[in-house]
């Protein structure tokens, strides 16, 4: 809808030092001060200050982010619309959880170029640009609608048309009763309503829990190589990508020398992060603390430690295995081909269970199959990713879902608490066009045709 | 040959006399205009070809937004009715509805006599076979007996007459509804003037006597003992209600109609115009739905003053012989005497979508068209559109701004807006599905969204006003009562929660708080609490049904805010559609056919996306720059 607060990630994507979001619209200071926590409401503050907070979780509490936030107030701002900007660590993880926040607090994910867009209807930008914004508009939307329906065409598409014919059917019925009360068609009862909608609930909540996986997919495992010098970590990361396809090599526009390299094992696609680091073959524990690198590693999402088989453990392997322990980490025991040195009898009560050992000669091209299966075994329970899974990834869908949900407890609370069942139907109806504007389906006229082929009407 | 004479001149003509001519031509002469209304029968002033009865969902919340219009169906239903029902008490009060039977007779009786006593109007037989038109501008009507009436705007109300054709079985014949004469001249001559038109189809049932019926094997419908009316002025019943009755179709009406389905036209391909799927006949509905072993079947009285029974739910267009068959095959019905036969009728229908919101067609101006001839079906729908209709042809000869209803101040506005934006494939008929500010849109509130509108208009008199005025204050005044009062959880407070049944409170709490909670009634609040003087039962219905609902209220409020904005963004007349790069051709066609007044209405064109609504806001703006 035209007119709504939007929101999007303003900065690119990638490891910036600094990831912003950008709010526009009427709500848009109302939407982040749901988010916000600091020494102000950000309702009360001047126009065009920035403050220094905290964002929390409103759904759970939970403070999860450092932030400057930027207030400026309409219309001396970029689109003449109250604007808020929130300046967060940058990284893909907590850049996307906060616009995923914004989108469950009020806000609507920008189409391409509708910032641009806004600043042009609201006067803002030169005449001479209209041609270019229309171009842009148009560009921009078709590929993104190309890119969002090959999204959602195969199962997922059918997986939420069959979820929103099951609330359609439902929906029909409560009309008809509505509509034709006269009529002998079964009346809806709160049991009948209460037991369907939870039916579809639970639906929209397993198709949600595929959201985090197909996150992994989209964004990719952030992965990290540790271990002691000359052990073979860089080697370990050129057979990674030399084996592998690379999907995106380093990413423009970061200042720092971080270098990320995207592969994909066995479906499981890899961000190698801080390679560059790796490179340098610099023990880490060592240069940056035992409790920093640990707070460093605890963010990523897999831990490659690499240790030398024709060495005795030393007193830093000790150090990095303490400090992965609990950890997402696979233990790699690299250079088999020279002579045994390492004590597995030793290295084994260090770890824990569930960390697996692999060994490998990299250098011989020996083990890596066993390494990317057990990669692979770590994040998808052994199972090689198929084609036509179902994984919901795309941020605008997940924001959808969520407010599906949000909305279907709407309907059950309000039935629960007795309201009458064309008040609370509202709640299903706006559920059902939620699911909809996932699959491209908003048409309004499909509940008429469903009331008049489920039921025989007539005068 | 004819011969053509002068039939004088008027400000507005209205052409037809059913429920939307009548309301038309009212709301045009209440307003001051010299109006002429011509019927091709004054027998039929008002008639109701099909079933006898006015309101239901959605219809009936329409008949109460046209009483706050100050138009005449609420009122003059309320005369005639035979019997009243709320339906639909058991769920919300956006849905309650309240639903008439008429004393048909008598309905049309009262409606002719309001008619011929309102000043400023004519009544004259007469078929109108042309229009007069001059470069695009419609100038009046010709009728078959010469006459040449000249207005300064006219409004078509052709019902089912526009080459009305009945069909019975093997049988055919032109035919207006209930075989009045049809008008076939006008349909040719609206299609020379370049309008597109389509056929639909409708049908009615038999009608039988009621002697010949045995009501011991039906079941029987009364109406309500203290019944609410459809105008908020009617204050006294009508006295003896009359019942309904209800049968259902037996196993052997089933097979009658099967075996006899080659003879049906439905199925024999005679009927070529599309008929309503919530309308079927009973033979379509034992096709389509061959899975369900009966249908409900009401008798419907038809007036007071007769024998004749309405047969609902047996809308057929078989044969004779095969329609004998069929209601003596109903239990109650196996005696019964058919008094009239069930048809099917095909008329031509103008597509809607060639018209404004104000019902003015897009082709000829200062012609107004309403009714069953835009493709609606029902009288209340019918009714509607003519007092729009009516009001702007008015509104136009006096110089004045247009009168449009949005969809979220009226069921009128969802109706008219369905129609010009979208067009309808079957006779269209309202639902209260149609309407996404439902909860905005109950017939308990039409007079208080509608009444400052309708004394605007000039059609509710300055007396009426004032009592609203009365009504809306109290109302206010309750509302703020109960939010500012407080009751601490004293003995008596926590006494009166339990003996409802509801949790106790630790702290003081607003009246209205505790009217939210579900088993708390707005007749509890006032024996804990009473306001100084007793307040009209309509008050306190308002004032209950806005605090329970609050939170849905504002939802719907919040959705209503977002679509005004849209709608405030108006689209010139002279935009050329074709002109736009960037929109997608399907969406620039139905664009240039539609030519929407506003962006709100753009969005809700069939086939224009988002982004098409982008790019057309852009060009806006871009053209706006240019011109300044």
């Amino acid at each position: 809808m035209e007119f709504d607060t939007i929101a999007a990630i303003a900065t690119p994507m990638g490891e910036g030092g600094i990831g912003i979001i950008r709010v526009s619209g009427s709500d848009a200071v109302e939407v982040v001060d749901k988010l916000y926590k600091g020494r102000k409401k950000l309702s009360t503050v001047d126009s065009h200050t920035i403050h220094y907070g905290h964002l929390v979780d409103p759904s759970t509490g939970e403070t999860f982010e450092e932030v400057m936030v930027t207030i400026m107030r309409a219309p001396r701002t970029f689109t003449r619309e109250d604007v808020v900007e929130i300046n967060c660590h940058g990284g893909i993880v907590s850049v996307n959880r906060v616009l995923q926040l914004t989108l469950e607090n009020g806000a609507r994910i920008a189409e391409p170029g509708e910032f641009t867009k806004r600043a042009f209807l609201n006067g803002r930008i030169d005449l001479s640009q209209a041609e270019a914004v229309i171009d842009l508009i148009r560009a921009k939307t078709d590929r993104a609608m190309k890119v969002a329906l090959q999204q959602v065409e195969g199962k997922l598409s059918q997986l939420i048309k069959r979820l929103r014919q099951n609330i359609l059917e439902l929906l029909a019925h409560i009309e008809v009763n509505i509509d034709y009360p006269e009529h002998d068609v079964e009346s809806v009862t709160r049991n009948m309503l209460l037991e369907k909608s939870l039916g579809i609930k639970q639906e929209i909540i397993r198709l949600l829990e595929t959201s985090e996986q197909g996150k992994i997919l989209r964004d990719g495992l952030s992965t990290v190589i540790v271990g002691r010098p000359n052990v073979g970590k860089s080697s370990l990361l050129n057979s990674l990508i030399h084996e592998n396809k690379a999907i995106v090599t380093d990413i423009p526009g970061t200042t720092r020398d971080v270098i990320e390299e995207y592969v994909n094992v066995r479906g499981v696609p890899l961000r190698l992060v801080d390679t560059a680091g790796i490179r340098e073959t610099e023990d880490i524990v060592e240069r940056i603390g035992v409790e920093r690198s640990r707070k460093m590693l605890k963010e990523a999402d897999l831990i490659l430690l690499v240790l030398n088989y024709n060495e005795k453990l030393s007193e830093e392997d000790e150090r990095l295995i303490d400090v992965i322990k609990g950890l997402q980490a696979i233990v790699i025991v690299n250079k088999t081909d020279l002579p045994q040195q390492l004590d597995f009898s030793r290295l084994q009560p260090l770890l824990t269970d569930s960390t697996p050992i692999v060994k490998t000669s990299i250098k011989e091209e020996e083990g890596m199959d066993e390494l990317e299966k057990a990669i692979s075994a770590m994040f998808f329970q052994g199972n090689i990713m198929k084609e036509d899974q179902t994984y919901v990834s795309n941020a605008r869908h997940i924001a959808l879902l969520k407010e599906s949900i949000k909305n279907i407890d709407e309907f059950r609370q309000s039935i629960e608490v007795g309201m009458p069942v064309d008040v609370s139907a509202f709640d299903l109806k706006r559920t059902w066009e939620l699911l909809g504007e996932i699959v491209g389906d908003t048409a309004g006229d499909s509940l008429l045709d469903q009331i008049f082929s489920q039921f025989c009407l007539g005068k | 040959m004819v011969k053509p004479y002068d039939g004088g001149s008027y400000d507005v003509i209205v052409v037809g006399a059913g429920h939307a001519g009548s309301e038309s031509a009212l709301a045009a002469a209440r307003m001051g205009c010299n109006t002429l209304l011509l019927s091709i029968n004054l027998d039929s002033v008002a008639f109701m070809p099909c079933n006898p009865s006015i309101g239901g969902p959605a219809k009936g919340h329409v008949v109460r937004e046209i009483d706050a219009l100050g138009g005449e169906m609420a009122k003059n239903i309320d005369k005639t009715y035979v019997q009243l029902r709320m339906l639909n008490t058991g769920k919300g009060p956006a849905v309650h509805a309240l639903r008439a039977q008429a004393d048909k007779f008598l309905y049309q009786h009262k409606m002719k006599e309001t008619i011929e006593n309102t000043p400023n109007l004519t009544l004259r037989q007469g078929l109108v076979e042309e229009l007069i038109v001059n470069n695009g501008v419609c100038e009046g009507v010709v009728t078959k007996t010469g006459a040449r009436y000249y207005s300064k705007s006219v409004v078509l109300t052709t019902g089912t007459y526009l080459r009305g054709k009945i069909i019975i079985g093997e049988l055919q014949y032109e035919s207006g509804p209930n075989n009045m004469q049809p008008s076939v001249t006008l349909s040719h001559n609206l299609k020379d003037l370049g309008f597109e038109m389509v056929r639909f189809k409708t049908g009615t049932p038999p009608r039988v006597n009621k002697l010949t019926v045995d009501f011991d094997q039906m079941e029987i419908q009364p109406g309500d003992e203290d019944p609410q009316f459809f105008s908020f002025e009617t204050k006294v019943p009508v006295p003896n209600q009359i019942p309904c009755w209800l049968t259902y179709t037996s196993p052997e009406t089933h097979e009658i109609i099967t075996q006899n389905i080659h003879r049906a036209p439905m199925f024999s391909g005679l009927i070529e115009g599309v008929g309503a799927r919530y309308c079927p006949s009973i033979e379509d509905k034992v096709v389509r739905f061959n899975d369900k072993p009966r249908h409900q079947i009401f008798l419907e009285p038809e007036g007071r003053d007769t024998l004749e029974m309405y047969v609902q739910g047996l809308s057929t267009s078989m044969p004779e012989d095969v329609q004998l068959d069929i209601l003596h095959s109903v239990p109650g019905l196996q005696e019964a005497k058919m008094m009239r036969t069930g048809y099917a009728i095909e008329y031509d229908v103008i597509v809607p979508s060639q018209l404004w919101p104000t019902l003015e067609t897009k082709k000829v101006e200062n012609l107004f068209t309403a009714g069953q001839l835009n493709g609606t079906s029902g009288y209340e729908e019918a009714a509607a559109q003519g007092i729009i209709a009516g009001i702007n042809a008015a509104l136009k000869v006096q110089g004045k701004e247009p009168f449009v209803l949005d969809r979220s101040e009226a069921y009128i506005g969802v109706l008219i807006d369905d129609l010009v934006t979208k067009g309808t494939m079957e006779p269209y008929r309202l639902l209260t599905s149609r309407a996404e500010y439902r909860l905005l849109l109950r017939h308990d509130n039409a007079d208080l969204r509608l009444t400052e509108k309708g004394h605007q208009i000039g059609l509710i008199t300055e007396e009426r006003y004032q009592r609203f005025l009365e009504k809306k204050r109290l109302i206010e005044g309750e509302l703020e009562r109960l939010t500012a009062t407080k009751v601490k959880p004293d003995e008596r407070t926590l006494n009166f929660l339990q003996e409802l049944g509801s949790a106790e409170i630790d702290n003081a709490i607003e009246l209205a708080a505790l009217l939210r909670r579900p088993e708390v009634k707005y007749k509890d609040i006032i024996r804990l609490s009473p306001p100084e003087e007793a307040l009209p039962t309509e008050v306190e219905e308002q004032v209950e049904i806005q605090i329970k609902y609050e939170g849905y209220i504002r939802k719907q409020l919040q959705d209503v805010e977002r679509m005004k904005k849209m709608e405030k963004k108006k689209i010139p007349p002279y935009i050329d559609f074709n002109e736009i790069q960037g929109i997608a051709k399907e969406a620039r066609e139905n664009l240039s056919k539609i030519h929407p007044l506003n962006i709100g209405q753009a969005a809700r064109i069939p086939g224009v996306t988002p982004s098409d609504i982008s790019v057309l806001l852009v060009y806006l703006e871009h053209r706006n720059k240019v011109s300044s």
